[in-house]
């Protein structure tokens, strides 16, 4: 019987089976932030035991509250600097190199294919795009996967999500996640693997995979994951180099992850996106995804583009055809957050940053903050956000707030009207 | 081991998620006991008030999907301070799920038949139920009815309840 490529990752990772389909697998890297790590990092100094299993294999990153808004996140920021140069963490980003944590680590070539990857936070699935299982995690597995290298985790079962037809023009990786969840549910992967497959996938960029399994998490899915190819070598290919002698040689040792023609699923969804139209969310839940037509009109008070979803330089390159030349709705408060300081520089390079402030968008620094509404542009009781983040529950980026998930063309369109609408880049009838 | 008894709250809808159990902007805290006033803070449910509903309540009964969202173990720590160890449901969220069993708390699925049962019988009274790791039964009781339910405990969530948790637990192997 074949294997699927999360079966095959963990084979070649099991430490221990110790009881039933559990197994305790070896992890090739922990990645940390600042709001579930400080709790972790207290509880192993008073535990004395204030070391970590491989410092070279733990990153960390300031980035759900940067700058620091106030004492308490402050505090958090510094709990992890210090951790960090007391335990020679080399891989620690503070301000001024720090950037949200699921773009900055792959960015940094932090993610191989079969690698395990565990972080205290849900939209650790986003690292499957280089076919690594990577998965989110509370602070206590974060704390044992910080001292000993190890997490435990159910034998992986899989749903393959077979995507096929051509992307229309104006319908993007963010529209295809919002249907398959609409279709499944935000319940409906749950303790499974959702395997994204077919030509669709592999015509997207790793920054569209990114997108794609950013959100598996929505589905209750424990990590999504593609198959590596020659988009994830291209790539991973300035971080790889000296280990292979050619980029034909890395794509055949990371294809033999792929999984078995012969493999078994737990679930099968199958999705023609030839006649998808731009989705975006209605409700307190992922799954509750319409047409953006069937929105169209619903007035917006802040438009924000940024996130671990759609905060890309490919993100930010869409936004900008939308917005050039043009201004956004007076009534509308426009935020942008570059995801990483590289995506800040080549955005700047490119004008990009210029597009959004003549059209009256603010530009941030890169952070977490507003998408779940711990700083840098929290809703206030009654308003309503059209966001490309990933969680439109209530009350998420402000108490009383209301966010309209969608993709950053439709969010740019919709600053520019003021209320949710689609982009001049969908010819669709919708 | 904790305690995995006591008065029920009766939280009549599916997917419960991360922020409304506890709101982000409570994530700055670094002291679990600091969560305790803010616990369902943004819970979306008709009629439930927090600062009532919550008084003398050690058990958490509620539909599918139970802590859908964030991976922030401050979710179970909420209930934890509250004095909440045990949460059944048709079910959970994984990250939420193993959050649970890492604490040393627990977590118990029953099919969704018995869970509409429960909720028919026992909704609006005042029950109590002990949860009985020895024979896997939940004693519900309230006036005028009680009720045994079995439920299944895997060997390994069994151990870490016993451990206390997934650290002590990874201690003694790892």
């Amino acid at each position: 019987m074949g294997k699927t490529i999360a079966e095959k990752i963990f084979d070649a990772h099991q430490v221990d089976n110790p009881a039933g389909d559990i197994h305790v697998i070896r992890l090739d890297a922990v990645f940390c932030h600042e709001i579930t790590t400080p709790v972790a990092i207290n509880d192993l100094l008073l535990r004395g035991k204030d070391r970590v299993f491989d410092p070279a294999k733990i990153k960390a990153v300031i980035d759900h509250v940067t700058p620091a808004k106030d004492s308490k996140t402050a505090a958090q920021g510094k709990i992890l600097r210090d951790w960090a140069r007391r335990n020679q963490i080399k891989d620690f980003f503070d301000i001024g190199r720090n950037g949200v944590c699921h773009a900055l680590f792959p960015e940094k070539g932090f993610v191989r294919p079969g690698y395990t990857v565990i972080m205290g936070d849900s939209h650790t699935c986003t690292h499957g795009a280089f076919g690594a299982f990577a998965a989110g995690v509370g602070t206590t597995d974060l704390e044992v996967g910080i001292l000993k290298g190890v997490c435990a985790f159910q034998y992986p079962r899989s749903m393959k999500i077979e995507l096929s037809g051509n992307l229309p023009a104006g319908v993007y990786a963010k529209d295809v996640i919002l249907a398959v969840i609409g279709r499944i549910g935000v319940n409906g992967a749950t303790n499974r693997v959702m395997e994204f497959v077919g030509p669709v996938v592999t015509a997207m960029s790793m920054e569209a995979r990114m997108t794609l399994c950013n959100m598996a998490v929505e589905a209750g899915a424990t990590c999504g994951i593609c198959y590596p190819d020659m988009t994830t070598v291209e790539y991973l290919w300035p971080f790889i180099q000296t280990e292979y002698q050619s980029k034909d040689a890395a794509l055949t040792a990371f294809q033999a992850w792929n999984s078995d023609p012969d493999a078994v699923y737990d679930g099968v969804v199958q999705m023609d996106v030839s006649t998808l139209s731009p989705m975006v969310t209605y409700g307190y839940k992922p799954d509750q995804v319409k047409p953006v037509a069937a929105m169209a009109g619903t007035p917006v008070d802040q438009v924000y583009i940024g996130s671990c979803t759609n905060g890309r330089i490919e993100d930010l390159r869409v936004a900008a055809v939308v917005l050039k030349d043009k201004k956004i709705k007076d009534s509308v408060r426009g935020i942008v957050s570059p995801a990483t300081p590289d995506i800040y520089k080549q955005a700047l390079a490119e004008g990009i940053l210029q597009v959004f402030m003549e059209a009256g968008f603010c530009v941030t620094n890169p952070t977490c903050g507003a998408c779940l509404g711990m700083s840098n542009g929290v809703l206030a009781d009654g308003e309503v956000c059209a966001a490309t983040t990933n969680r439109n529950f209530n009350g998420r980026m402000g108490k009383g707030g209301m966010v309209h998930l969608m993709s950053p063309a439709t969010a740019a369109a919709s600053a520019l009207a003021g209320h949710i609408t689609n982009s001049p880049l969908y010819h669709g009838k919708e | 081991m904790k305690r995995f008894d006591g008065n029920v709250l009766f939280l009549d809808r599916a997917d419960i998620n991360t922020d409304e159990i506890i709101p982000a902007k409570y994530l700055t805290e670094i002291s679990k006991e600091a969560l305790k006033p803010y616990l369902l803070e943004d819970l979306k449910l008709k009629g439930f008030n927090p600062a009532t509903d919550l008084m003398d309540k050690q058990v958490v009964l509620t539909r599918a999907n139970f802590g859908c969202g964030s991976s922030r173990e401050h979710a179970p720590w909420a209930f934890e301070v509250n004095g909440i160890h045990l949460i059944i449901a048709e079910s959970f969220a994984r990250i939420f799920r193993q959050n649970m069993f890492n604490c040393g708390m627990l977590a118990i699925e029953l099919p969704r038949e018995t869970i509409d049962g429960l909720f028919t019988r026992f909704s609006g009274k005042k029950t109590s139920v002990r949860a009985d790791l020895a024979s896997n039964l939940l004693l519900f009781e309230a006036e005028g009815g009680r009720a045994e339910i079995s439920f299944t405990l895997g060997e390994y969530d069994r151990r870490l309840i016993q451990a206390g948790g997934w650290l002590e637990y990874a201690d003694a192997h790892y």
